[in-house]
């Protein structure tokens, strides 16, 4: 294992569980690369062969090696064991210094030095922090969020911008650094305050006899700060009304404790004084803001922390200081901006910043989890420690460059944070499925002998999971369809079932190969207006074949003779619940054929044979050039980009038009760069872009549930679009106000 | 009767803050044989009773060296006479001016401060009184302007503090604000009030902090146990700060030369007092010191941030926090001059707190 790391070490005390000590905490951040299983497809060599018999392709399992950035926040007590555990792991020699920076970096300096025979590099604590900032801003989707108490969702993440500059970094720790960020490179100091939470801590201390930061804040949460402070009514009997003051605005801090002889309580004291001094920053941030026309204030430091209460009331004064123009942000993986940047300054020969980075759900533990994962290391003891992954992508991410708006563009359609029914119900429904997807990735490996004690680990693993985010929607950024289904796909990969679907995917592609010409022919004796209608019935038809809805799993598990023609038969008849192919087909008839349409491609099997081949063979016809998308890894019965390829090339054996196309450039086959049964249109792969943006694309297909549904319903193109799905699901169906089998068919032009 | 006589006599100006209520009181020195024959005897007492004391009850203080003499004020000479008492004794107060029949006066008593609308109701049925309520604001400018306007005796009322960085060298000079406009006006009082003012008529409130004296005082009391401002003040003045706040080289052994900040800055107020060792260590001084610090650099903090969102660069603070407290005045001077790169001046006034009440002395001349 090569092992890079980065310790970033402060006085911050450890937050969760009051069972524990609270004692400093350290954050250590390790690059390793990561062996996994990885399903691989590869053409038979079929010449001489009975090829009627033999499965379409071979699939294999190999080891795969990857990078992925680790970060482990764990109590300073545990410093040595953990030095231990980077000693057993640090195999590359090459690697000669370690870069450190905080508090903690000086402190522990001789010891890691003397155990790891690594040098400590200190690095400074600003420039670390901001480089961490930048990295997440850039890399985490929902990594900000605004915070609102009073609210059904506590927290409320942003969308990121394409643009994360300029933006004001706050940094609450014992005193208060104010940072403009300008650029990658460029940052400034551009003030402080002393007022900070060394104050909070310190004042609060000496006022109560209360030692500990997170007893202080507590004994604030439970307090009246109107018995201390003295408010504008006190000296008003009312309201400031000639300046519109409220009468319970605070006029003096403390204004009623000018005297010797009146006992206050601890909680009281302890509240005004949090109230002061998140006053005070907010205040000053915003001046700050104004004079060097900020909008984005993103705060952190162990003041704000994980801790509601601070977060409460700096948003409150930020608002009633910049008169709700200014909105208070905050991050989720704030802690870690420190280690993050003291292991990029380290890493900057292997320049990090030029890759693409994912979070990787199964071996974070999320936002304040009061469960966090215990590390392994420390299985024997209570674990006070907290996870956070990353794992690098093979290829740079990009926005879709035929967005309209990449900075408005948000993937999801149902915010399951905000809306507490639809969380209940797909917290459930994905409760129920979970058994079977477990039998499913222990079958899927019949050769393996610890396959079903790995899938039960599996489903242990994504059940908890599930239960974290009953009790905490808001652990891993917003809470979506795609991101419960992201998190399944890492937590099967976790436990090495790279691929549980292969063999179906392999056997869907065969029958469904052999089914190919007799569907074309039948196609082409239809006349043109018929023919259209079919094709777009074709590709609905296939789209039925889902294994990741459970209504069709059910089917086809029972009725395997389940075909396209029965599929076809299922589906609603026209007027869809989403219909606008009357337009579609207008569009064909009367305007000029596309230049390039990209297709974003669903199911293995009957969906990209039977369903969306034809499709594309139509769109060449009319000397429309196709970019076929499909995912770049494995999820459900999705077909891959390797399969996808082994399928064209064998349906251009058998039909001229593919052929041909192939030849020539007109059909081209990428990767999207993704691994989810959803689509994410701002994280691209980066020649997808490329080829989107030479080959003129003016038409874009979206097929299926998890891309045309729970994502991209609502996504705005600068181009025409495409959205085609059958509703697999009764709920959703019902949401939508249709049933079970209705069928979604969204054309839409942009408004000139 | 002359016009200016129409006014009639006692002329009061009164302002009710959060937490001292400030009287002036003009006295006049051009009674005439014929007027003191004709003033009633309530009134006679009243002015006696004012000018031959300096201390009213156990708590009420005339600040006789504030005295303006031989002022000219709609057409009568006399002297302006500088009176303060707690808030908290408002009640005893409205008492007295009850039980000498203060209304039987006919004098239209103007009051500012948030107290004019606090205690109206307890004037008008305790004491038979009706306040003319006076924004503080509005007042607080007529009468910076007015006092600056007719200066201090001969002297100066503004000054400034020349040399500020240097302790040696620094020492207090008047400054002319003979064009004062525009001026960031500071209102240190219980809590903060900000102002941008442009002119006679045009001012704004830029912001206010919580974080004033009021809370200077108020957590004094708290860590020390000390009962009144003076007593604070005096312990502030025998302690280190340093002690208990946590400074740039106390985290960076040195100046933080990657943010330019300066060792002796603090870093964090009352930092040190996150260890147990060193709470056991500090003394009621040093806290009582770093108490006034704190609050002081912070209002700095504010004000300058304002000076410079107002593009303002003259910035005159007043109120009573800084009565007697060189202290604060010199620090304010010193981070003003220091953060500003020596762009922002820090202005005094030497009637500090009471201008709120001349300007509402002021109002009930001028709507005569």
């Amino acid at each position: 294992m090569d092992l890079l790391t980065a310790l970033y070490s402060c006085s911050e005390k450890a937050t969760y569980g009051c069972k524990v000590k609270g004692g400093s905490l350290t954050k250590l951040a390790y690059y390793s690369t990561v062996q996994h299983k990885v399903a691989r497809v590869r053409s038979f060599d079929h010449s001489g062969k009975d090829i009627e018999h033999e499965p379409l392709y071979e699939i294999s399992v190999q080891e795969e090696i990857t990078a992925r950035l680790h970060f482990i926040k764990f109590e300073n007590t545990y410093i040595e064991t953990c030095l231990d555990f980077i000693k057993d792991h640090l195999v590359n020699t090459e690697t000669k210094v370690i870069k450190a920076t905080g508090g903690g970096a000086y402190k522990f300096k001789d010891l890691i030095e003397k155990k790891l025979g690594l040098k400590v590099d200190k690095e400074d604590v600003m420039t670390c922090l901001i480089k961490g900032c930048n990295f997440v801003l850039k890399n985490i989707p929902h990594e900000v969020f605004a915070y609102q108490k009073d609210s059904d969702t506590e927290f409320r993440f942003q969308t990121n911008h394409p643009n994360i500059f300029p933006y004001l970094l706050v940094n609450i720790g014992s005193g208060v650094s104010i940072v403009k960020v300008e650029t990658e490179d460029k940052f400034e100091w551009i003030g402080g305050s002393s007022i900070g939470g060394g104050t909070f801590w310190g004042l609060g201390a000496l006022l109560t006899k209360t030692k500990k930061f997170d007893e202080l804040l507590q004994l604030a949460s439970k307090g009246q700060h109107t018995n201390v402070d003295m408010l504008v009514k006190d000296v008003y009997g009312g309201a400031y009304q000639t300046l519109g003051l409220s009468g319970n605005l605070i006029a003096s801090s403390f204004g009623k404790s000018t005297t010797a002889d009146k006992e206050f309580s601890k909680e009281d004291m302890a509240k005004s004084l949090l109230h002061m001094i998140s006053n005070d920053i907010g205040q000053l941030a915003c001046l700050y803001a104004k004079l060097h026309n900020l909008d984005k204030i993103y705060f952190g430091g162990f003041f704000i922390r994980g801790h509601p209460v601070t977060m409460r009331t700096i948003t409150y004064s930020i608002n009633f200081f910049s008169k709700g123009e200014v909105q208070a942000l905050f991050l989720r993986h704030e802690g870690y901006l420190g280690a993050i940047g003291a292991f990029l300054k380290g890493a900057e020969q292997d320049n990090p910043n030029q890759y693409s980075w994912g979070e990787n759900y199964a071996g974070s533990s999320g936002l304040m989890s009061t469960s966090p994962d215990v590390f392994p290391m420390q299985r024997t003891r209570s674990g006070t420690f907290d996870m956070f992954e990353m794992d690098r992508l093979e290829r740079p991410l990009v926005n879709l460059p035929l967005l309209k708006d990449p900075s408005t563009y948000i993937p999801d359609t149902v915010d399951l944070t905000d809306d507490a029914m639809a969380r209940k119900y797909w917290l459930t429904c994905f409760e129920e499925a979970l058994d079977g997807v477990a039998k499913r990735a222990a079958a899927s490996q019949p050769d393996s002998i610890d396959a079903s004690e790995r899938a039960e680990k599996f489903r242990q693993k994504y059940w908890n999971k599930l239960q974290t985010l009953r009790q905490q929607p808001f652990a891993y950024g917003t809470l979506t369809v795609r991101s419960l289904l992201d998190t399944r796909e890492h937590c099967l990969n976790e436990f090495n079932f790279p691929d549980p679907y292969s063999k179906v995917k392999q056997k869907e592609n065969g029958i469904a190969l052999k089914c190919f010409q007799s569907v074309i022919e039948s196609l082409d004796s239809l006349g043109w207006e018929e023919r259209q209608f079919a094709l777009v019935k074709g590709l609905l038809a296939g789209n039925v074949f889902d294994w990741g809805a459970k209504a069709v799993s059910d089917v086809l598990e029972s009725e395997p003779q389940f075909g396209f023609e029965e599929a076809k038969s299922k589906l609603q008849e026209r007027p869809w619940l989403e219909d606008s192919y009357s337009q579609w087909l207008e569009r064909l008839k009367e305007g000029p054929p596309h230049k390039c349409a990209l297709i974003f491609a669903d199911n293995s099997g009957i969906d990209i044979i039977l369903g969306v081949f034809p499709f594309v063979r139509e769109l060449l016809s009319r000397g429309t050039e196709v970019i076929l998308a499909c995912n770049s890894g494995p999820a459900l019965n999705d077909v891959t980009y390797s399969e996808s390829l082994i399928v064209t090339e064998r349906i251009a054996a058998m039909d001229p038009v593919i052929q041909s196309a192939l030849r020539e450039e007109k059909l081209l086959l990428v990767q999207t760069g993704s691994s989810s049964p959803c689509l994410d249109l701002s994280r691209l792969d980066k020649g997808l872009a490329v080829l989107v943006r030479e080959r003129e694309t003016d038409l874009v297909i979206i097929e299926g549930m998890g891309r045309a549904i729970h994502t991209n319903y609502y996504a705005a193109l600068k181009c025409e679009s495409l959205k085609l799905a059958v509703i697999k699901n009764s709920w959703l169906a019902d949401r939508l106000g249709g049933k079970i089998f209705s069928v979604i068919f969204k054309y839409e032009v942009p408004c000139k | 009767y002359k016009l200016v006589n129409l006014k009639v006599f006692p002329w009061f100006g009164l302002d009710i803050g959060g937490t001292l209520v400030k009287l002036v009181y003009f006295e006049p020195k051009d009674i005439t044989a014929e007027e003191e024959e004709e003033e009633v005897e309530n009134l006679k007492s009243i002015r006696k009773y004012l000018t031959s004391n300096v201390a009213y009850g156990s708590t009420g203080i005339r600040d006789v060296h504030l005295e303006l003499k031989d002022l000219t004020l709609c057409g009568r000479k006399g002297n302006l006479h500088f009176i303060r008492f707690p808030t908290h004794d408002m009640p005893a107060f409205i008492q007295m001016g009850s039980e000498k029949h203060f209304s039987s006066l006919h004098t239209t008593l103007c009051a500012t401060g948030g107290g004019a609308y606090k205690f109206e109701q307890d004037f008008r049925t305790m004491g038979d009184l009706q306040l003319c309520k006076l924004d503080e604001l509005d007042c607080l400018i007529k009468g910076v302007l007015y006092i600056d306007s007719v200066g201090f005796n001969g002297r100066s009322e503004c000054y400034y503090f020349e040399n500020p960085t240097d302790a040696e060298r620094c020492q207090k000079l008047p400054f002319n604000l003979e064009n004062p406009y525009p001026l960031l006006l500071v209102n240190i009082g219980s809590g903060v009030s900000i102002l941008a003012v442009y002119s006679k008529e045009n001012y704004k409130r830029v912001t206010g902090t919580s974080l004033g004296g009021g809370t200077f005082f108020g957590l004094c009391c708290l860590l020390t146990g000390c009962s009144t401002f003076e007593e604070a003040l005096e312990m502030a003045s025998h302690g280190d700060s340093t002690k208990v706040d946590k400074l740039v080289r106390d985290i960076y052994g040195g100046d933080y030369e990657r943010f330019g900040l300066p060792g002796w800055a603090v870093a964090s107020s009352f930092g040190n007092m996150m260890s147990k060792e060193k709470r056991e260590s500090v003394s009621k001084e040093d806290l009582a010191r770093a108490t006034l610090v704190t609050i002081t650099n912070n209002i700095g903090s504010i004000a300058r941030m304002c000076a410079l969102n107002e593009n303002i660069n003259r910035v005159v603070f007043v109120g009573n926090f800084l009565r007697i407290n060189t202290i604060s005045m010199r620090l304010l001077a010193y981070a003003l001059d220091y953060w500003s790169k020596g762009q922002l001046k820090a202005l005094f006034l030497e009637h500090e707190g009471y201008f709120g009440a001349v300007g509402a002395l002021l109002e009930l001349l001028g709507s005569a």
